[in-house]
């Protein structure tokens, strides 16, 4: 194990007991890993290592200082407390304890392996923290020194300016709020996207639908481009519908310039399905895997890498339980009782339903 | 009349075809749309059940037409009183029929509940008893009907009987025997519904549950869970399947390749193992052999047991895939399992209450669908199969005393005019002068054989007249698929355009090449990997659907039987597209879609 297990844990050794440490997206991929689905490998860094670079600068005192002034309504005010904390943690360098634990672990997974450095929110956090945007995420990282770097980008991003209000807003003590980061594979996507294991339309558990693109998944998740949309029928795994898109750019990894890059994608690519039937299959099966493993409906990411065999090559980056229609669930009982027994007969030879016009 | 023109055309306004002029007289008066009651007749819609009739028919064969339709209607109106539904009403017009559904008047639907609720709740609760029962009865039904026999009026009257003080002649026998084999028929066809729209009611009822908890769960996904894997319908096949393996084990395969059926059977009778593998033979023909290529409602139907090169040309198909390495038998513990894994998933989406719900209907569907499947073995193919034996026995019996010319001649006259030769067989042997019919039917038949070729040579009209505003009719829906939907696309289907839409009959997505068959004769033109294009399939198709690559009907439900082996092979099925036998030819390529229900011609 290239990981220390305090300030480093590598996704395969993630116990039930480190969820608090680890935030819920790093929990989510330990989940998965330890399931044996298809994650691209990487380690979180613990809440722990957070808490060594607050102790190790005074950060706490000066998290403080820079909020007490504030005055929670007034964006402004929050907005230059929130720039000047983020300031004072780009301008500290890591414990050298810490620093060390994440270039161990880092070393272990290559030689300059790019990767996908992304904040993992712990639960006192953000209920929508997951919020387009709101937490960075740091794509095509390479290096060491880099990946230090972004680590504590991401810690910072711990203050920003909507995160730090809604804190004030809500009495939340913003010392008892802590940041996991996660340090991930790069995948080289052939094709991204996310999966719905129900129709975020209409709250039919009966569907899958997925959204895919060429390239990084981010460009769906941001909304940059029209995705191609696939429905699947869940139980028997049939494609009931399948819209193509124009897809005109894609995020893709360039390794001379080190890091991800928008382009165009070139006319004969723009509008054909980024995914074979097949394909559509294989994420629809993973999708479905993960909901029956976490017991909810999930919104997953995913992305297909070019670079590793057919077969073997669809990736789970994410999975975390749908929200919105599960919230909603009690309100979409059956309009009317069902009748049952000779009852329920007789109500259906007197309403067949064939006789609904669909 | 009002001269507000109709979706569909009126039957008055239905021109003959030419040659057929004079069709009117092989039907009965009562099934003729009749002049003085044209508002009436009118004023219906009339839908051309081309699912059950897709030819035109003899007119002997509307015997099948009488005591079906009769059997239906007595259940839903006299025996059970469904509440919404009495019988099906039904006119023929240029050779096909056309059927319409009675509602009950809203106003007597209430009334009726409570008898309905006495009446099918004993079916239901006696399910188990009843149904046991009903195998007894058809049993001895189909025993009385194999122990008919019509037998050549002696020279004299056998000694005997003068001794005896008899006093009465053969001819009786021959008239009772006759009678005896049409009441036989009557008979099974009211044994055919007993329990038949009960099946479907419950179905139905189960049906429309998970339709409301998952408004968008294919069709087909809730006729797994319910479908069973030991249907009576697939044993014929099963039985030639471990025939074919047994060949293989005992080395025979070689002596049963070439020849005629008995050239081969002499063959595998001088191998070591031979009279292990007969044996098998003989038992497998009664009664699984009892088994149509059609669907038991015409006289020309070829049944297995009397046409063994059939079912011996599938055995070599097999034969020929065992070698191969194929496994041939159904995978049935895989089904059932799948089975289970479906049902599970989908309870598993339910709130607890509505899983208890679930149970029920799901368990009482269960309960009752292999009637639905399984009567149709007893009835049409094996019942049917020896009245029509027996029919064409008779049919020789009179042919070879001169009636006419050829041995299937009879089924040219009804069943009425049937027992006037008889009598005019009786009564010429008895006065000891020629039978006047010799005079009368060869001339006759000739001339109706004109007109039924004139009416085969054109296709019917999906339907006439106005169509209501919704279907409600709860059968009609369910065992033609005829839907307010359906109806739209006969309305809407335009020739020019490439894609026709059905039922999502069996899901997967298949493209090849199409072959149309409009008759049975036909099976053997189907090549491996084709796309099967017909009006309708039978149950005894079964073989060939192991090397089709995908099925598609003119007419059928979700329960059709082309949906239902579709289902059951893993196939891409298309049922119900109105009109795909005749705007799509052999040759073309096509895309089947069975999740979305089209199909698409590619060329």
């Amino acid at each position: 194990m290239s990981t220390d297990g305090k300030y480093t844990l590598d996704f395969g050794s993630i116990g039930r007991d480190d969820h608090a440490r680890v935030g819920g997206k790093c929990s989510s991929l330990g989940e998965m890993t330890q399931a044996g689905v298809a994650v691209p490998p990487g380690f979180a860094v613990t809440t722990d290592a957070y808490v060594a670079m607050v102790d190790h600068h005074g950060l706490a005192v000066e998290i403080e200082r820079h909020l007490s002034g504030v005055d929670p309504d007034s964006i402004d005010s929050v907005d230059r407390a929130a720039q000047a904390i983020r300031i004072r943690f780009r301008s500290h360098k890591l414990p050298p304890e810490v620093e060390a634990a994440i270039r161990t672990a880092y070393a272990a997974m290559g030689d300059d392996m790019p990767v996908a450095v992304r904040s993992s929110a712990t639960a006192e956090d953000l209920p929508d923290a997951s919020f387009a945007g709101q937490q960075d995420t740091y794509l095509w990282v390479r290096g060491a020194d880099d990946v230090v770097e972004k680590v504590r980008d991401c810690w910072a991003s711990l203050f920003t300016t909507r995160a730090v209000a809604y804190r004030e807003k809500n009495k939340i003590p913003h010392a008892d709020v802590h940041m996991s980061v996660g340090v991930q594979k790069m995948v080289n996507a052939k094709a991204a996207g996310v999966a719905m294991t129900l129709d975020p339309v209409t709250g039919d558990r009966t569907r899958i639908v997925i959204d895919a693109s060429w390239g990084l998944g981010e460009m769906v998740v941001s909304g940059v481009v029209t995705p191609d949309n696939f429905t699947v029928e869940k139980v028997l795994m049939e494609i009931l519908d399948r819209k193509i898109s124009d897809k005109h750019v894609e995020l893709v990894g360039d390794a001379a310039l080190g890091e991800a890059v928008e382009r165009e994608v070139e006319e004969p690519r723009r509008k054909v399905s980024c995914l074979s039937d097949t394909e559509v299959i294989a994420v629809a099966t993973l999708a479905k895997r993960l909901e029956k493993q976490n017991k909810c409906p999930q919104d997953v990411e995913w992305a297909i890498d070019a670079d590793l065999p057919e077969g073997e090559n669809l990736l789970a980056l994410q999975s975390r339980p749908e929200t919105i229609w599960s919230q909603k669930k009690k309100e979409v009982k059956p309009a009317h009782a069902y009748a049952t027994g000779m009852m329920g007969i007789v109500h259906t030879l007197n309403n067949p339903f064939g006789a609904k016009k669909a | 009349m009002d001269a507000q023109k109709s979706l569909f055309p009126s039957a008055f306004e239905v021109e003959t075809p030419k040659g057929a002029e004079g069709w009117q007289e092989l039907y009965p008066y009562y099934t003729h749309f009749l002049p003085a009651r044209r508002a009436q007749d009118d004023a219906t819609f009339w839908f051309c059940n081309s699912q059950h009739w897709p030819t035109p028919f003899r007119p002997f064969d509307t015997i099948m037409l009488d005591f079906a339709i009769k059997g239906l209607g007595q259940y839903n109106t006299r025996h059970l009183l469904v509440p919404p539904a009495n019988g099906v009403d039904y006119r023929i017009l240029n050779g096909y029929v056309y059927f319409s559904p009675v509602a009950v008047a809203p106003e007597n639907i209430e009334g009726r509940i409570p008898h309905f609720l006495e009446r099918a709740g004993h079916y239901y609760q006696n399910w188990g008893d009843l149904y046991a029962n009903w195998k007894e009865k058809v049993l001895g039904k189909i025993r009385e009907l194999e122990a008919l026999n019509f037998e050549e009026l002696p020279e004299t009257v056998p000694v005997e009987w003068v001794h005896g003080g008899v006093g009465l002649d053969n001819t009786n026998q021959l008239f009772d025997q006759y009678d005896k084999a049409i009441e036989l028929a009557y008979k099974v066809w009211q044994y055919h519904f007993e329990f038949l729209n009960l099946g479907y009611a419950a179905y139905l009822d189960f049906f429309g549950f998970v339709k409301e908890a998952f408004p968008s769960i294919p069709d087909q996904a809730i006729a797994k869970m319910v479908q069973g894997v030991d249907s009576e319908l697939f044993r014929p096949d099963d039985e030639i399947k471990k025939l074919a393996k047994l060949a293989v084990e005992l080395g025979l395969t070689e002596a049963l390749k070439s020849g005629s059926v008995d050239e081969a059977l002499a063959a595998v009778a001088k191998q070591p193992g031979g009279d292990t593998w007969i044996a098998q033979w003989e038992g497998a023909k009664d009664p699984w052999f009892n088994f149509t290529s059609g669907n038991g409602f015409y006289s020309t139907d070829k049944y297995w047991i009397d046409h063994l090169d059939i079912p011996f040309g599938y055995l070599r198909d097999y034969i020929e895939r065992v070698q191969a390495g194929e496994e041939i038998m159904r995978p049935t513990a895989k089904l059932l399992a799948e089975r289970d894994r479906i049902t599970a998933e989908y309870r598993d989406m339910m709130d607890d209450e509505a899983q208890a719900i679930f149970d029920g209907k799901l368990g009482l569907a269960r309960t009752v669908f292999p009637y639905v499947e399984d009567h149709n073995f007893y009835i049409e193919h094996w019942a049917l199969g020896v009245f029509w034996r027996k029919m064409r026995q008779l049919s020789q019996l009179l042919q070879s005393q001169g009636f006419w010319e050829n041995e299937d001649d009879m089924f040219f006259l009804n069943r009425n005019e049937v027992r006037d030769v008889l009598w005019d067989y009786s009564a010429g042997w008895a006065i000891g002068v020629p039978y006047r019919g010799t005079a009368v039917w060869p001339g006759e038949i000739a001339r109706r054989r004109k007109i039924y070729e004139a009416l085969a040579a054109q296709s019917p009209l999906p339907a006439l007249n106005n169509p209501p505003e919704v279907i409600t009719e709860p059968f009609t829906i369910m065992l033609w698929g005829i839907t307010s939907d359906a109806i739209d696309r006969w309305v809407n289907a335009s020739d020019d355009d490439d894609a026709l839409k059905g039922m999502a009959g069996s899901p997967g997505v298949v493209e090849g090449v199409a072959r149309v068959l409009r008759s049975p004769d036909q099976l053997g033109e189907l090549q491996k990997g084709e796309i099967l294009v017909t009006p309708v399939t039978a149950p005894s198709w079964a073989p060939v659907f192991g090397k089709i690559g995908a099925a598609v009907t003119d007419i059928g439900g979700m329960m059709s039987h082309a949906a239902i082996v579709c289902r059951e092979y893993g196939l891409p099925a298309v049922t119900g597209t109105g009109n795909a036998s005749s705007r799509i030819k052999t040759g073309m390529r096509l895309r089947v879609d069975g999740n979305a229900g089209t199909v698409t011609i590619l060329d």
